[in-house]
């Protein structure tokens, strides 16, 4: 089958891939180039375990082929954490209030997080369950999720603007978090 | 944490976060479809679309022709690499088939939709599916049985051509007199139940990675399983293949559920074509082969019938039982067992019998969704205690505390016996002290006044209760060892399995807390036959309990050895001796020895002494022994509103007592215990498994079958009392399932209590909005009004 070259800045690194037309962005991300963070839980666009950023919105990679990401800037889980590896204060708040068990669907959740709390720095309870109504976890019962994103926020808000929440990944490189 | 700080106080019953998450949080985990595997190759499955055939033809040619496609095996050429066709049952003490255990591929003939007939090899998954779309199958249809009550009928057909009835097996629970009960009876109240579960939904499908090594004839297989070492078995007999060339590996889990309890043919045919083929083959369940070949429990059909003395007392409870089997048995059917068993729950019953009937359909098998049958129990049983306040004019908490088993009658035996042929002995707890702080918790005794104000402004509101216990920690042992390297790597190696609940940290507290050991510097491997060659599993919430106790055992075993030899280099009493920070210390002196040391001491040197009469190794392997269950409680309580007109139900409280015995990392807990619930209210008003006339499934993606979101599910208050059980060397209890189970007989009381100006009778979960309008329907037509 006939192949289509695609181009992405992936987590602030261009990428280049060769992929056939018919494959979805979540299969490519993860297939080809091995950023197996992005998890498939129903592969319809109903569970939110495959969301990533695509130019700073929140997208559902099993719903996308990967040729529309040609020329995107994307950011999966891999590019949460800065350089070193030291956890995003989002990631460190679902580690302090165990809004994680089995780990499947907190890369979803954690990227729909990052754009809603860019959005919106001082949620409620109500707005951050609605934020994440389109994610499924089957774990949780969301409880311990919503906890963590109300504490990431204070943490967000009171480190200021010297921490970007969601700045796209290509202009995020180089930003010391 | 700090090192220093390590001791047994502060690291058992500590909050502290999993060691498990950095990695899952940063997409670093190793979940079935992470594994790189070079040279594999990708395998989808040709289902059956018809719930009962003859298959008359499988035609592959076309398919084969697809560029791409290795192989298309069916039975017929699955054989050679078998030692059946058929699957052994699982999880019993026997490898024995018969003839209701699944086919590894379908022979001649399928029994539902999803029913595996062949499978495709390709160079892709996208490869795969299009062949697989291109196997062209003739089927003769079958007449087809689609419900469990039309299965006793006479005249219905076979669910298979072989059985010569439907009907899987029949049997009585009980015990004492009740015949003489009911005659006693000033009062007797009966309902009739439905009650289905739906599926495990974990987000992370089943899978398995199989890769045969050349070399030396052997396999090794991943599989997203609760049951690597049955696995192991099972592979290890259906393969015909000398077992210490075979491994089985369960990477990261995404979630277990019950489903993953089981052994699949999918594990066992992409083993046996990867031999087959010498190639490594993988197989990713999808969410359409979720809902349609993953286990379900789905249908049970309960009558009862409770006898109470003038007070309310219980005198005697007997009903029938009818159990929807579907299409196969993969395991021993326990689910029904569990459930007539758990019934009397809480509660002081002198009299019971439940007769139990198990039938099988043309449906996806059956087997454990977490709870395994103890929901169903609670829901039955709590319905029935508020049918018997409502018909006495009483409370309904009322009721329950004259029932429930006080403290001072624990331990407390019911009169029957667990699976393990042990008696029932329900080792610590007190019942009537939960209820009572939850129902204070919650403001029971003010709520009428509430609802009575809410119904003047038109509002619908409604309280609910239910109680609940649960056997956990299910034996007969599990493994645990404790290794200390000569680095110093604290490990502990199990035959437990990791799902998500967090294993791995709770166990890494028990190990520290007996080695002064930091639990994130501990590495705990479980699930992976090499290392733990004997081992059950994760299933019956059980794996604190059993693992946990072993590991506990071993590490002390391992404290007590490094101490010996510590002392026997330092020349200083053992007494004097304590653990902490990864050394062997003299209390209040400097001197000290690290424990890697004393396991470079411990490992030997080729043909030098070795010291005294210790053995080598600063390891120990525990297999703690039980029959006995430990038995966990709860109580909950639950508010909702109820729109009359688009019957919609909203969760305004939930309040859940629980006592679990000591807990380990109280977080974890809760984060098991908050989940479990809102598993149960996808039970009680959103999960259906949906099939039509013709055991078509009509819920196949997460579109239909409805899982409870963010936005449905309430905040969940929790509290916890922590009665240590003597049943295991702890004191815990588990706390997997607990959750789930009364959640639903909760919610339906609320609702029911909401609609009380109907006079409406709930005896079913789950309870959908086109349920409830029919429901209130009929109340109307039946001329009550809707005014208090």
């Amino acid at each position: 089958m006939t192949k289509i070259a695609i181009e992405i800045v992936v987590n602030g690194e261009p990428r280049y891939c060769s992929v056939e037309a018919r494959m979805t962005f979540a299969d490519c991300l993860r297939h080809e180039l091995g950023l197996t963070g992005t998890h498939l839980g129903c592969e319809h666009g109903v569970c939110g375990a495959c969301t990533v950023l695509v130019d700073g919105a929140s997208v559902r990679s099993c719903l996308m082929l990967a040729v529309q990401a040609d020329k995107a800037d994307v950011r999966t889980i891999e590019g949460v954490a800065d350089k070193d590896g030291r956890l995003h204060p989002l990631q460190e708040a679902f580690r302090r209030n165990h809004g994680l068990q089995c780990g499947y669907c907190t890369p979803g959740m954690i990227m729909t997080l990052l754009e809603f709390l860019a959005e919106n720095p001082a949620p409620t309870e109500a707005q951050v369950r609605d934020a994440i109504s389109g994610n499924i976890c089957r774990c949780t019962g969301y409880q311990r999720i919503v906890a963590a994103a109300l504490d990431a926020a204070e943490e967000l808000r009171a480190a200021g603007s010297a921490q970007p929440v969601d700045t796209p990944a290509a202009k995020r490189v180089g930003v010391s978090a | 944490m700090n090192a220093d700080a390590v001791s047994h106080a502060s690291v058992i019953g500590a909050a502290i976060p999993r060691i498990e998450d950095g990695a899952l949080l940063v997409g670093k985990g190793h979940y079935i479809d992470d594994i790189p595997m070079p040279g594999v190759l990708h395998v989808a499955v040709v289902r059956s679309t018809v719930a009962h055939a003859l298959i008359r033809r499988i035609d592959t040619e076309a398919a084969r022709l697809v560029a791409g496609v290795h192989a298309i095996l069916t039975i017929e050429e699955l054989l050679p690499a078998l030692a059946d066709g058929r699957m052994p049952l699982g999880g019993g003490t026997s490898d024995k088939r018969d003839i209701n255990t699944p086919f590894v591929l379908a022979k001649g003939e399928v029994a539902y939709v999803g029913e595996a007939v062949a499978i495709v090899v390709a160079e892709g998954r996208y490869i795969a599916e299009d062949a697989a779309a291109r196997v062209e199958i003739d089927y003769d249809l079958l007449d087809v049985v689609h419900d469990a009550r039309e299965a006793l009928l006479p005249d219905s057909p076979k669910v298979r051509r072989e059985l010569a009835s439907n009907v899987l097996n029949t049997f009585n629970v009980g015990y004492g007199d009740v015949a003489a009960a009911f005659a006693a009876a000033a009062h007797v109240v009966r309902d009739e139940l439905w009650q289905h579960r739906g599926c495990g939904q974990s987000i992370e499908g089943r899978g398995v990675l199989a890769e045969p090594r050349p070399a030396d004839g052997g396999l090794c297989v991943w599989s997203s399983t609760q049951m690597p070492n049955a696995l192991f078995n099972m592979l290890a007999q259906m393969l015909g293949m000398d077992d210490t060339r075979l491994r089985v590996i369960t990477p990261d889990v995404g979630g277990g559920f019950g489903p993953k309890y089981c052994i699949y043919p999918e594990e066992i045919a992409v083993a046996a074509a990867a031999r087959l083929l010498s190639r490594p083959l993988k197989w990713i369940e999808d969410r359409r082969e979720t809902f349609i070949s993953s286990v379900q429990e789905r249908d049970q059909y309960w009558t009862v019938e409770v006898a109470v003395d003038a007070e309310a007392r219980i005198l005697g409870i007997r009903g029938r039982l009818l159990h929807d089997q579907g299409a196969y048995a993969p395991k021993p059917v326990n689910l029904p067992y569990n459930s007539a068993t758990a019934m009397t729950g809480p509660y002081i019953v002198p009299a019971y019998a439940m007769e139990v009937v198990i039938a099988l359909t043309n449906k996806v098998p059956v087997s454990s969704v977490r709870g395994a049958g103890y929901p169903q129990a609670a829901f039955a049983m709590e319905r029935m205690m508020d049918l018997v306040a409502s018909q006495l004019g009483l409370d309904r908490a009322e009721v329950r505390r004259r029932n429930l088993i006080p403290p001072s009658k624990m331990p407390y035996a019911k009169p029957m016996k667990a699976r393990s042929g042990a008696g029932m002995v329900y080792d610590s707890g007190d019942y009537p002290a939960s209820q009572a702080e939850v129902l204070a918790a919650a403001g029971w005794n003010d709520f009428p006044a509430r609802k009575a104000k809410a119904l003047e402004q038109g509002r619908y509101i409604g309280i609910g209760m239910a109680n609940a216990v649960k056997g956990t920690g299910r034996g007969p042992f599990e493994s645990g060892t404790v290794n200390v390297s000569a680095s110093g790597q604290v490990s502990v190696f199990t035959g437990a399995a990791a799902m998500g609940q967090g294993l791995a940290t709770a166990l890494a507290q028990i190990c520290g807390s007996e080695l002064g050991v930091a639990p994130e510097q501990i590495h705990v491997i479980a699930g992976d036959t090499a290392t733990s060659p004997l081992g059950l599993g994760g299933f019956a919430s059980r794996q604190l309990v059993t693992a946990g106790s072993s590991v506990h055992l071993a590490a002390k075993a391992v404290a007590s050895k490094a101490k010996r030899l510590a002392a026997h280099i330092m020349e200083v009493d053992e007494d004097q001796l304590e653990l902490n920070d990864g050394r062997v210390r003299v209390r209040g002196g400097n001197n000290s020895v690290s424990l890697g040391e004393l396991a470079r001491i411990l490992r030997g040197a080729p043909g030098y002494g070795f010291p005294g009469d210790i053995e080598p190794g600063l390891s120990s392997a525990q297999y703690w022994r039980t029959d006995a269950l430990a038995y966990a409680n709860a109580c909950h309580v639950v508010e909702v509103a109820v729109d009359i007109e688009v019957c919609d139900v909203t969760i305004e409280r939930y309040v859940a007592i629980h006592d679990s015995g000591r807990l380990v990392n109280p977080m974890i807990v809760d984060g098991q215990i908050t989940g479990g619930i809102v598993h149960g209210i996808g039970n009680a008003l959103y999960e259906l498994m949906g099939y039509d006339d013709t055991a078509q499934p009509i819920t196949t993606t997460l579109a239909e079958y409805l899982l409870p979101t963010a936005t449905e599910v309430p905040h969940i208050e929790t509290l916890y009392r922590e009665t240590v059980s003597p049943a295991n060397p702890l004191g815990v209890k588990g706390v997997g399932e607990a959750g789930t189970i009364p959640a639903a007989a909760a919610i339906i009381s609320a609702i029911e209590d909401a609609l009380s100006p109907f006079s409406i009778r709930i005896s079913n979960t789950p309870l959908t909005p086109e349920m409830l309008f029919d429901t209130i329907a009929a109340a109307r037509s039946r001329g009550l009004s809707a005014s208090p």
